[in-house]
């Protein structure tokens, strides 16, 4: 099992960070799986996660240039590796003037990423800084606990609204309840709701408008026989929500969500080189 | 120096008025000396045949406030004025403000004990002179909450900075970091090869930003694990000195110090082309030596038997609980020494400390 990757374009490396910073606040701790073409980060909806769960990958080829791997096996070429991602964000966060930052699965005394940042100095050589930063190999007995999530059987799908307004919103609506309600429907209409003793607060969106899912063997619900006007919603903890805008600081190319009425809310945003998906529990 | 302690000591010499702080687990101390041309008025008063200079410390927090907004302030004050009044028991800041204003602030002090921490930088093995920039940039790779960090010397000249994981700390959990700064970077560079010490990051902190700003060079005395570590700053009205403890390593005193056990990683080559790789190859082959300085798990004992506490009767012995990591824990660090300076025939606190190193630090 080897990995080694390296970057050397500053806006590669900036946007790799971004994306990690994204992950910070989604996930303590993580499921890296690479594969030759992609990475990927992984939080499965354990009960640990509060039950949300996450899915994000990207492809190699658009921020690293050299790119590396060999799986645990022919027939397995992946590596799954559990890791704490504050650690890489960290490493990374002061490397944005970096030379070049060179990735490395090691196993000295314990597996470790190894992120070696050369870093331009005033010397004839150039400075270099290490971080290992510990990992944990998941055996492949263990790797059907990390499959992607299926697109769940949705009642409304809808654009979100402008992700930094969203953000402001449910910032403020957190001070005031731990529980938020989303609903939307088919006529890109959209509520966010809190209510507790002493108040409530709705925030209404419109002409979000709906993604125009095609039907496949007539099982999307969200297709014929719904009504337009009528609103599916969940409750969901209101801090995974916030946690998810905040790691926002690109607007996506897309950004929409699936609502399953009082089950789960499905997010997806789209950037041109990264996609995440990330599922929202609904409180009973 | 708030960094540093909750009180803050004057002292005015002949040679200057002098700040000082120290922590609650005397492991760490700080010194600056202000010489009289930095004052447009420096009068430290006279000390007669049975009396010294006199001296005192007032909290920090008061003292502070009484600075507190610095951009106002250059605005409005015209000039300040110290002036101690031993008999009214008041040390007093007088700021003469612009439109004839004029703030008084009469902070309480206390009379204390001579505050000096023992150390000699002449003994040091090892010295490195850097300007506070390149320093500033190093430390900026380690996380604000890290405790201790470990500077070593390697080969080829090259100096390492790297985070102290200490032995409760589960290696396979704890990430690593580590920089390796070439010798050109620094001013000097007169090393002992294969040395390292462990101290706090925080007071260091501290120091290097007052350095940054006042965009002086940085120079670095230390000698074995155990030894306090002393960081100066020089100019032509300002001296500052720094002292801190660093972390014992009994495992390494057995071993001679220009032994590998106790050196790190090989340093990288000088070529960078594409040898990152052949220096992380070099990385994963060496053996044993990337776990840093040997964890000693062992009660602290200083080799020298004289009681390390000072008795300094004003001195309250608080630990700071939950304090931010900057204060050594009491097992691991050795108390800096104190040595309580009296002067013959003056009735006092009855301390019986025997000084065993005396202090002959240039610091008057």
């Amino acid at each position: 099992m080897r990995f080694r990757a390296k970057i050397v374009d500053l806006a590669c490396l900036n946007h790799f960070s971004r994306i990690i910073n994204t992950i910070v606040k989604l996930a303590k701790t993580c499921i890296l799986r690479l594969t030759v073409c992609k990475l990927y980060f992984i939080l499965s909806d354990k009960v640990a996660n509060g039950g949300a769960s996450m899915w994000c990958e990207l492809s190699q080829g658009n921020f690293f240039d050299e790119f590396q791997m060999e799986g645990v096996a022919a027939e397995h070429n992946e590596i799954y590796l559990e890791f704490v991602p504050e650690n890489l964000w960290r490493a990374l966060k002061t490397a944005q003037s970096a030379k070049a930052v060179k990735i490395k699965l090691t196993n000295k005394h314990c597996p470790c990423l190894r992120v070696a940042v050369e870093l331009p100095s005033l010397s004839s050589s150039s400075r270099i800084v290490t971080h290992d930063i510990p990992v944990g190999v998941i055996p492949r007995r263990m790797w059907n606990d990390f499959r992607e999530p299926s697109m769940p059987d949705f009642d409304v799908s809808i654009y979100l609204p402008v992700l930094k307004t969203m953000k402001s919103v449910v910032e403020r609506m957190k001070n005031l309840s731990n529980f938020i309600v989303i609903e939307a429907n088919l006529s890109g209409e959209m509520n966010l709701k809190i209510e507790t003793d002493l108040v409530s607060v709705t925030t209404h969106f419109k002409d979000l408008g709906n993604p125009p899912w095609a039907s496949e063997d007539g099982c999307q619900s969200s297709g014929q026989g719904r009504d337009l006007e009528s609103m599916a919603e969940a409750c969901i903890d209101i801090k995974k929500l916030q946690q998810l805008l905040a790691g926002q600081q690109v607007n996506p190319t897309k950004a929409l969500c699936n609502i399953v009425h009082k089950r789960i809310v499905h997010f997806i945003l789209l950037h041109e080189e990264v996609s995440l998906q990330y599922f929202i529990p609904a409180i009973a | 120096l708030s960094r540093i302690g909750d009180e803050l000591y004057l002292e005015p010499t002949e040679s200057g008025l002098s700040l000082r702080a120290v922590n609650s687990s005397r492991s760490a101390f700080a010194a600056f000396l202000f010489a009289p041309l930095f004052f447009q008025l420096y009068e430290p008063g006279s000390a007669g045949p049975d009396t010294e200079l006199f001296r005192c410390k007032v909290h920090m927090k008061s003292f502070l406030g009484v600075f507190r907004s610095l951009p106002s302030l250059e605005k409005s004050v015209g000039k300040c004025l110290i002036l101690l009044k031993p008999r009214a028991s008041r040390l007093v800041l007088q700021l003469h403000c612009k439109h004839g204003v004029t703030k008084t602030h009469n902070l309480a002090f206390q009379e204390c004990e001579r505050l000096q921490a023992v150390f000699d930088t002449q003994r040091c093995a090892s010295r490195l002179c850097a300007p506070a920039r390149l320093l500033a940039e190093a430390v900026v790779h380690f996380p604000p909450t890290l405790a201790e960090v470990t500077l070593g010397t390697g080969t080829g000249g090259r100096i390492s900075l790297r985070n102290y994981v200490e032995d409760e700390a589960e290696p396979s959990k704890t990430m690593v970091t580590e920089l390796w700064l070439a010798e050109d970077e620094f001013q000097s560079v007169a090393v002992a090869p294969g040395s390292h010490i462990t101290f706090c990051l925080k007071e260091f902190r501290g120091l290097l930003s007052f350095a940054e700003a006042a965009n002086l060079p940085l120079t670095i005395h230390f000698d074995e694990p155990g030894r306090p570590v002393i960081f100066t700053l020089d100019d032509t009205v300002l001296e500052v000195h720094l002292v801190l403890a660093t972390l014992s390593d009994l495992d390494s005193s057995s071993q001679c110090p220009s032994t590998n056990g106790v050196s790190h990683l090989p340093a990288p080559p000088d070529d960078f082309g594409d040898d990152l790789e052949s220096y992380m190859a070099a990385m994963e082959t060496s053996e044993g030596c990337s776990e840093g300085p040997p964890s000693p798990t062992f009660p602290l004992r200083t080799p020298q038997p004289a009681k390390s506490k000072p008795q300094q009767q004003q001195q309250e012995e608080e630990e700071e609980e939950g304090a931010v990591p900057g204060t050594p824990p009491h097992k691991k660090f050795r108390s800096l020494f104190f040595g309580s300076v009296m002067t013959p025939g003056r009735p006092g606190p009855a301390t019986t400390q025997e000084v065993l190193a005396e202090d002959s630090d240039g610091e008057s």
